[in-house]
């Protein structure tokens, strides 16, 4: 789905093929140079730019963008939303995990489909259904300004828009490895008599940790970055309601370029902290699986 | 009819993890898409029939569903040129280009967004190569390049793993019978690779549809040129006409789901086709 592809066994090696199955070596640093020029220019190139930008009126410049009192809110309120938004999706993944995995019941394969659901909605329309339903003129509007509750144009409805769009991450990690470990050694825990909560800390938990946590990261990784759902609920209020990448927008409309850049090269370390630990995660699986 | 079967009534748990996960299902996910549906209902047919064909309205939705396509197909090829470059070669820096792949995935869509405008406008390091009178950024082709580089990961990652998968007995079996490398490819690779190439093409193109972050910057926005049709939701929401923003999006959303009814049959296909092998 829209999503994450993930590949449990990526970095792992294919034994190097023989010679007649393979290219001649022209050909083969051709497809390899192409491969190489595409990747360049679609990725390391916007890489380098956001650098280039970020520091190209020098160190104080930068640290004083960073500095910023409506960053440092922007900040602030980026950390809390997915402080909110990827504690409580992982809960509810690992329960979803829990009762589909352990249990048969009907209308397993409807729930699943039901939980993946956000990744097919665009980002635009995960906002939007906030607002039809809390907004001014949204379906509860009248109620909620009556009881003088605001959502939407306020930090509830960031935090929801944005456990919507990360809502499968941590389940769709969760089900198909808790799928393939079965209930045996659940079972004998019980049968040992271990009661319900322990038997998932002690016997479960080790087995999906890194799954778990693979899950998390990603979760986390969208949370903080997400732009569309959260720019449609948020209206903007500098210092008030704006996340990093709102903050981003707002510099970059004044034409406050290299703020802008400083901003975005936070989100964008965060984004090669979040595949770096990505990888050592991905090999940390491989190697459980293998022994 | 036994609703369990015997085993299920061992481990505990089953009705608390069921009961909270349909619970939190509804509130986050099922009663505000809910809301979308009853929204859009407040327009009679007529009006959500004038909505949905208002030129403007056909404009976004043909800009979004080209762009999408032709990035989604740039992505088929090169995806399955680095799909296979990744698993058949060895080269340095391998290991760092496989992680890279990912990025679109990781790096929030704001920042791709700028730093995408300022690459290709024509002051940036490609824009200010043009020659003159080609513009990218502001165009469908800025549009087209900031899909691209969304829809990126997702051709190599369903590539990858069939390739790794690959017995090499058939290869060896048409070497032997002297079948040429390009003959072997055609004959008995590519039909292999077929089904993940098609499912990674349509998840491009389903994340094609429905982007909005990266694409904002790039397009600059213009009605009927450059205006996407998520954008077009924004506009109706920023005017108030919530009913008409709902239609615009159902018509999104039920294109997003027909590829998904596809990426789910694809793949049905795609597994079938492995567990023969």
């Amino acid at each position: 789905m829209a999503g994450i592809v993930t590949n449990p066994r990526a970095g792992t090696d294919r034994a190097p093929v023989a010679k007649h199955l393979t290219e001649p070596p022209v050909v083969k640093w051709i497809l390899l140079s192409i491969a190489l020029l595409f990747i360049g220019l679609v990725v390391i190139l916007p890489l380098a730019t956001v650098i280039a930008q970020a520091f190209n009126k020098g160190w104080s410049t930068y640290i004083n963008a960073l500095r910023d009192p409506d960053a440092m809110a922007a900040l602030r309120l980026t950390l809390l939303t997915a402080l909110i938004a990827v504690p409580l999706n992982t809960a509810f993944g690992v329960a979803a995990a829990w009762a589909i995995t352990k249990f048969r019941f009907r209308g397993k394969n409807l729930l699943i489909t039901l939980i993946d659901l956000p990744f097919a909605v665009s980002p635009v329309i995960s906002g939007l259904i906030f607002v039809l339903l809390f907004g001014a003129q949204g379906l509860l509007g009248p109620w909620l300004a009556e009881h003088d509750i605001k959502i939407i144009f306020a930090t509830p409805g960031i935090i929801l828009a944005t456990m919507f769009v990360t809502f499968p991450f941590v389940a769709r990690e969760l089900i198909p490895l808790m799928e393939t470990q079965g209930v045996q050694e659940e079972e004998s825990a019980v049968s040992l008599g271990a009661r319900g909560w322990r038997v998932f800390r002690r016997v479960t938990l080790p087995n999906i940790k890194w799954g778990l946590l693979y899950g998390m990261i990603l979760c986390n990784a969208r949370a903080m970055g997400e732009f569309g759902a959260v720019s449609v609920v948020s209206g903007h209020i500098r210092g008030e309601t704006n996340t990093l990448p709102l903050h981003i927008e707002i510099l970059y409309n004044e034409y406050q370029f290299t703020a802008s850049f400083a901003v975005a090269s936070l989100l964008m370390l965060l984004a090669i902290v979040t595949l770096i630990a990505k990888s050592i995660v991905e090999s940390r699986m491989n190697r459980n699986q293998e022994t | 009819m036994a609703l369990f079967r015997k085993r299920d009534k061992i481990l505990p748990g089953f009705r608390l993890t069921l009961g909270f996960t349909m619970l939190y299902l509804s509130l986050i996910v099922l009663i505000p898409l809910a809301a979308l549906v009853v929204k859009s209902l407040e327009l009679s047919p007529a009006e959500w029939w004038a909505v949905i064909t208002a030129p403007r309205v056909l404009a976004s939705y043909k800009i979004s569903l080209l762009t999408s396509l032709i990035a989604a197909l740039v992505n088929l090829v090169f995806g399955l040129l680095l799909a296979w470059v990744l698993v058949r070669y060895r080269f340095p820096g391998k290991k760092i280009i496989d992680g890279l792949i990912d990025l679109p995935f990781a790096l929030p869509t704001a920042v791709a967004g700028i730093s995408l405008t300022t690459i290709y406008s024509p002051k940036g390091w490609i824009g200010s190569l043009l020659p003159e009178g080609v513009k990218i950024a502001y165009t469908p082709i800025g549009i087209t390049i900031a899909l691209i580089f969304i829809g990126l990961p997702f051709v190599v990652r369903t590539v990858q793993p069939v390739l790794q998968d690959m017995e090499a007995d058939t290869e060896e079996a048409a070497a032997t019978l002297g079948a040429y490398r390009w003959r072997t490819f055609r004959k008995v690779i590519f039909p292999e690779l077929l089904p993940p190439m098609l499912t990674g093409f349509a998840l491009a193109f389903a994340r094609g549809i429905g982007e909005y972050g990266s694409v904002v910057f790039i397009s600059g926005n213009m009605p009927f040129k450059t205006e996407i049709a998520p954008l077009l939701i924004i506009t109706k929401l920023e005017q108030f006409e919530y009913g008409q923003a709902a239609a615009v999006a159902i018509v999104l959303l039920a294109i997003s789901f027909v590829l998904l009814l596809l990426i789910n049959l694809l793949q049905r296909w795609t597994n079938r086709r492995l567990s023969k092998i």
